[in-house]
Order: C-alpha cells, then sequence, then structure tokens
C-alpha cells in the first residue's frame, strides 16, 4: 500500500494538533502553578485553625442573664438558648428567602454544658421573654431585680452583662468580688476610674473575666497575625477602617416596644447613676446615642475595629489620639456624633522592615465612621512591602516598591495589581444576610468565622473559650488586658471629640497625660446640649 | 450538491470540528494539571431555573467527582474531535456539557451575568457552541480529516 504525503496528512495531521495542544495546555498550567507555589514558599503562610479548647465537662455551668435586650438575646443564641419569638420570626424570613441560614446555623450548633438560672431586666417584657423561652421542667428561670440579688444568690456561678455601657463596670467589678465569672460587652466601662477598677477586681478575683470581643475567634484574623509576624507586608505605616451604615438599626434607632410604660419599666434602676430625668422611652431604648449611658462610635464600634486589629498586632494603647466630627447624619436628639474620624499615633510600633535597619518606625491607624453611607470601606493594613485587606477573607497585593518583593516583581512573577495571597476560610459557602447592619458586621468577620469548612458563630466560640476557661483553667483571648486596652482607647477617643483636642497615653506610667483644669472622667460624662433645632422623634 | 460545494463543505465542516476540538482539549489539559482547579465556584454561583441542580452538583461530598467528569469529558470530546474517532460520541458529549454549561448561567432577562465578557439576550457563546456540536453530530467528517480515513484505505486496499 502506498501512502502519499497528502493521504499521510489527512489521515495522521490531528494527531500533532492533540499533542501540541497536550504540551501547551499543560505546561501552561504546570508554570503558572510553578509560579504560584514559588511565591507562596517565599510568602510561607500558613492559615490557622482556632485553638482547640478542652470541653466543659461534669455539671452545666449555671449561668444568670443581666440585660436581655436586642444583644442579650444574642449572647443567649450563641449559648444555645433562642426565644420562641425569634425562632418564629426566623421561620418566616425563611419562607421568604430559603437562603437565610441563621436558624440552620443555631440548630446545628453544639451544645455547650450551660443552663441559664437567672435573669435580670429592667423592662418586665424582657424578663418574661427570657423565662417563657429558656424554663424548662426541671429549671425555672428567676427573675431577680438587681444584679446584686442575683450574683448573692448562689443559684449562678457566672453571669453575662448586655446592659447600658454605665452598668458594665459596676455590674462587672461587684460579680468579681463575689467570685462569679463575667462575660462583659464591649466597652468594658463607661470611664477612666471604673476601667483602673476593674482591672484590680480582675486581678484579685477567683472568677475569670472576659470581654466579648468574639472577633478574636475569627480564623482569618488568626492568619492575618501569621502574616505580620513573617514580614510578609514589611513595615505597616497605616492602617485604615471604618464604620459605614445607612439605616436606622446601624444609627441605634432601635424600635420601642408598644408593652413599654412607667409600670412596664424601673426607670430608676435602668438610670442607675446616670443623671436623673424623667421616664424617657427614647432613651431607654436607644440609650447607645447618648453619653450618659453609652459611648456611640467609639465605644460601640471603634472598639471593635481597634480590637479587632489589636488581637492581629498587639499595639497596645495608643500613644496619642486625636478625634474630630459630629452629629451630622441623625439630628435627632443624640449627643453622641454619628460621623466620626480618629487618628490613633503609634510612632514607637513596628511590624518589622525590609529596608535599612532604622528607617522605618510608627504607625498611625484611622477609624473613619459615617452613619449616614453604606458604601463599604475595607480595612486596609499599608506597609512597604504589601498590603492587606482584611475582613472574614483576607487578600494581601504586593506593593510596586516593595524591596522585599523587588526581584519577583522585577522578573513578572508578581504583579503589584494582582492579588498574591487570598484566603478565605468559607469561600463557595453561599448565604444570604438579612439586614444591612447584619451584612457590615459580617464583612468585619464579627458575626461569624468557619471552622473546618463549617460555618460558625463566633459568638459561640467565644463563649465556649470562657465557659471552658472558667472550668478547666487556661486563658481568655480577650481577658482583662485587652479588655483594658480597648476600653481605654475608646475612653480617649471619646475626650478628644468632646474635648476637642489630643489625648496623650504615658505608656510608662499607665495613665492619661494629665490636662491642666480638666477632669477627664467629668468630661466624658458631660452631656453636651445638641442642637436646639433638631427633629424630634 | 456539485462535487466542489460538497468538498468546500466536508473542508469547512472538518475545520469547525477541529476548531471546538482544539478549544475543549486544552480547556480539559489546563484544568488536569491545575490541581488547585475546581468547579465549585461555577457551579455554587448558578442562576435560573436550574440552580438547585447545579448547587446540589456544588456539595462537597460530590464535587470531586464533577471535577474529575468535567475535565475528562473536556479532554474525550477534544480527541475524538480532532483525531476524527467516536466524532458523534465526542459532539454529543459536548451538546450535554454545553446545555449545562448554559443553564447554569443562562442568559435570560433579568439574571445576573458573571464573568461574561459580552453582551448577551437568550443566545450566548455556549449555545453557538452547543448548535455548532450538533452540525457535527450531523455532519460527521472523520473519514475526510482523521483517523479513519487511514483505517477506510486500509480496508480499501485489503
Amino acid at each position: 500500500m502506498k501512502w502519499t504525503r497528502r493521504e499521510v496528512l489527512k489521515g495522521l495531521g490531528g494527531i500533532p494538533i492533540l499533542g501540541s495542544l497536550w504540551w501547551a495546555g499543560s505546561a501552561s498550567a504546570i508554570t503558572k502553578k510553578k509560579e504560584r507555589t514559588e511565591i507562596l514558599e517565599q510568602l510561607n503562610i500558613e492559615p490557622s485553625l482556632p485553638a482547640e479548647v478542652p470541653e466543659v465537662t461534669g455539671e452545666p455551668v449555671r449561668v444568670g442573664i443581666i440585660g436581655f435586650g436586642i444583644r442579650g438575646e444574642q449572647l443567649c443564641r450563641s449559648l444555645g438558648f433562642a426565644t420562641k419569638e425569634w425562632r418564629a420570626e426566623m421561620e418566616e424570613e425563611m419562607k421568604e428567602n430559603p437562603q437565610n441560614k441563621a436558624l440552620e446555623v443555631f440548630d446545628q450548633q453544639d451544645k455547650l454544658n450551660v443552663v441559664i438560672t437567672g435573669v435580670c431586666d429592667a423592662f418586665d417584657y424582657r424578663a418574661n421573654r427570657a423565662i417563657n423561652s429558656f424554663s424548662t421542667d426541671k429549671i425555672k428561670v428567676k427573675r431577680y431585680t438587681t444584679h446584686q440579688e442575683m450574683i448573692r444568690s448562689g443559684d449562678v456561678e457566672a453571669v453575662v452583662i448586655a446592659t447600658p455601657d454605665h452598668w458594665h463596670a459596676p455590674m462587672a467589678i461587684d460579680a468579681l468580688e463575689n467570685n462569679i465569672h463575667v462575660y462583659v460587652e464591649k466597652p468594658m466601662t463607661h470611664t477612666i476610674e471604673e476601667t483602673y477598677r476593674l482591672k484590680e477586681a480582675a486581678r484579685n478575683s477567683k472568677a475569670v473575666m472576659t470581654v466579648g470581643h468574639q472577633h478574636r475567634q475569627t480564623q482569618s484574623f488568626k492568619t492575618a497575625q501569621d502574616i505580620i509576624s513573617k514580614g510578609v507586608l514589611g513595615h505597616v505605616s497605616l492602617i485604615t477602617t471604618s464604620t459605614n451604615r445607612n439605616d436606622d438599626n446601624g444609627a441605634w434607632n432601635y424600635e420601642i416596644h408598644p408593652d413599654a410604660n412607667e409600670n412596664t419599666i424601673d426607670w430608676d434602676l435602668f438610670l442607675g447613676s446616670a443623671p436623673k430625668i424623667p421616664f424617657n422611652k427614647n432613651h431607654f431604648f436607644r440609650w447607645r446615642k447618648w453619653w450618659a449611658y453609652g459611648s456611640g462610635l467609639s465605644g460601640d464600634l471603634l472598639s471593635h475595629d481597634y480590637d479587632r486589629l489589636n488581637c492581629v498586632l498587639n499595639f497596645g494603647i495608643p500613644d496619642s489620639i486625636s478625634a474630630s466630627g459630629g452629629v451630622y447624619t441623625h439630628r435627632d436628639g443624640r449627643n453622641v456624633p454619628d460621623v466620626l474620624q480618629v487618628n490613633m499615633e503609634f510612632p514607637k510600633y513596628s511590624t518589622g522592615s525590609s529596608q535599612v535597619k532604622g528607617k522605618e518606625k510608627g504607625l498611625t491607624f484611622i477609624y473613619s465612621a459615617t452613619l449616614g453611607n453604606g458604601f463599604g470601606r475595607p480595612t486596609l493594613l499599608m506597609g512597604h512591602d504589601g498590603t492587606m485587606e482584611l475582613g472574614n477573607s483576607l487578600t494581601i497585593w504586593p506593593e510596586g516598591g516593595s524591596t522585599k518583593f523587588a526581584e519577583m516583581i522585577e522578573n513578572e512573577k508578581m504583579n503589584p495589581g494582582v492579588p498574591i495571597y487570598y484566603y478565605n476560610p468559607g469561600a463557595n459557602i453561599p448565604d444570604a444576610i438579612s439586614s444591612a447592619t447584619s451584612q457590615y458586621f459580617a464583612d468585619k468577620g464579627l458575626l461569624w468565622t468557619y471552622l473546618n469548612g463549617k460555618r460558625v458563630d463566633s459568638t459561640w466560640l467565644h463563649m465556649r473559650e470562657w465557659l471552658s476557661v472558667l472550668r478547666n483553667g487556661g486563658k481568655v483571648s480577650c481577658g482583662i488586658k485587652e479588655g483594658f486596652e480597648e476600653a481605654m482607647t475608646a475612653h480617649m477617643t471619646g475626650l478628644s471629640w468632646k474635648l476637642g483636642r489630643r489625648i496623650d497615653w504615658d505608656r510608662d506610667k499607665e495613665e492619661l497625660v494629665p490636662i491642666e483644669g480638666i477632669d477627664f472622667d467629668q468630661a466624658l460624662l458631660e452631656s453636651p446640649d445638641p442642637e436646639s433645632d433638631h427633629i424630634k422623634v | 450538491m456539485s462535487e466542489t460545494n460538497s468538498r468546500q463543505l466536508k473542508n469547512s465542516v472538518t475545520f469547525l470540528r477541529v476548531l471546538i476540538g482544539w478549544h475543549f482539549l486544552y480547556e480539559g489539559v489546563t484544568k488536569l494539571f491545575n490541581p488547585d482547579w475546581t468547579s465549585m465556584g461555577y457551579l455554587a454561583s448558578a442562576k435560573g431555573p436550574f440552580n438547585w441542580l447545579f448547587s446540589a452538583m456544588a456539595n462537597d461530598s460530590i464535587i470531586g467527582v464533577i471535577d474529575v467528569l468535567n475535565w475528562l469529558a473536556l479532554i474525550i470530546i477534544g480527541m475524538t474531535l480532532i483525531l476524527g474517532i467516536y466524532e458523534r460520541l465526542g459532539a454529543s458529549i459536548a451538546i450535554v456539557l454545553l446545555a449545562m454549561y448554559y443553564l447554569a448561567h443562562p442568559p435570560f432577562p433579568g439574571i445576573e451575568q458573571i464573568n461574561v465578557e459580552g453582551t448577551y439576550w437568550f443566545v450566548n457563546k455556549n449555545l453557538i457552541e452547543l448548535a455548532a456540536c450538533i452540525v457535527l453530530l450531523r455532519f460527521p467528517t472523520g473519514s475526510h480529516f482523521g483517523l479513519p480515513y487511514i483505517m477506510n484505505k486500509k480496508s480499501k486496499s485489503e
């Protein structure tokens, strides 16, 4: 049989095409993989898992809830207790949006070894809501009029404090002095003086105190610690974080319950050390808007952003803070600012340097907040060698002018516009989030994290850690040292805004640098008169 | 049809067959050699009337199998169309695969299009390639260009 060249081509021409494609395809994929491996080897980042904590065995921990408002209910769910009303609400939401996984995540949450034995709330409806949902055949949840009664009842060994800020320290100190374990919401105190007093109480107590900064359990933050310690970003000179909200809930204009009146609310109990004013539902439900009970953006939201970064960088209290802003978007009678810009200076801090020794030192941390626009501005850590965007996921871009990566950028193995590292422990877990405020918290890694690819509530992890430590010993990740730093930073911010001047921290003396003629606590508690032309709500 | 026309048609369809084979094979090989590749994101983000099916395919327990089937199908289609053997089987698998790609992210009005480089209304490139595969299925050209050409000649001479 004879073959012409044309016949061979027609019969076997496909084979070289096939071979070429195979070679080109495999070479391209292998080269890309090699380049990626080279980058990853140089970065040497190890995504870390949250530390395993020993289980709480034996008798369940008997917990008392002080403050059963919005946050109090959330904390109870993290403990494994949901109200009937919340369940019904979630079932409704799931009907409208099947992607809403809140109830599913709650039902799948591993049970913590706790029982709720008591509740304390100034509003009858809320206390009854807890009693009706959490009481069992064996344990009827008991209502206590005051925290003192609960702490001394002998029926609780641990308390969860989710009250207005001005009640945090008095309750936490009283509990600790009676060796009752404490989980207290942030900011842990309302004044400078209390911050020192709570520190003393925590140090002298046999009980375990933790502050409610649940994001310390977030997986991406633990990985970020590894990235920073390996010097991937080089010297970080600027950090920017922000709060961007534009809805009533985000501006603390919570619903006023129809059952609320002078007979159902113990008004004097709510006021406590706050200035005596006549009964006011607006103040009771929306206390975050007034310095008398809360601390606005500085204590509520800056505290989260500050601690989020302090847990990664461990930079402590800033050497100085300057803040400015005002009540610009919700002129409804509030006296805490709703637009706030804060510069925190750490002139001696360094994350390490890839350049000549001594060239780089110092860091500015900017917190920028508005309650009048919800456009998401990411948290950025800006270093000489790289930029990191930090949320529930984590992305790193190399810097065009980097010393560390100069060669790889020169050889086009890295491109400043293309991320060199992306970490998303929850990748491909689709989910829907119900409100703008929860989206805000979720993006920041404040709502949940991922454990072995499964979504878990970070507050549940935080509670689990606290319960384990109080039974088995060990160290909580947000204890008195971290709480002290967070509270002091929030108070310095509040003072700076109120006084319109820079507030300095003396690291050696561990105190604020005095300003002549100024009593810091008096300034912090003072209620500036909001402008008189505000809109009445 | 005149002989010239028929030859031109054969040449054109052969050209189309090789191009489609090329496209599939390269996609398959790059996926095979990239251990990090997965179709999970594509499936999990599926939109339209069949998103329940694609989301189910993205499930952790079966995504590994789905990924292997995907690159295997791409490579089989590529090889058969380039070599001209079992080309009708290759074209059939291609039609099924392209129909799935089309339905996972259908260019229907009101459905968000992710990662697309053009603007489409019902018809997109997946659908056009699918239609081209129907032509390949109906009009095999392996005996014109491909291994069957050799086999035919061999059997004729024997």
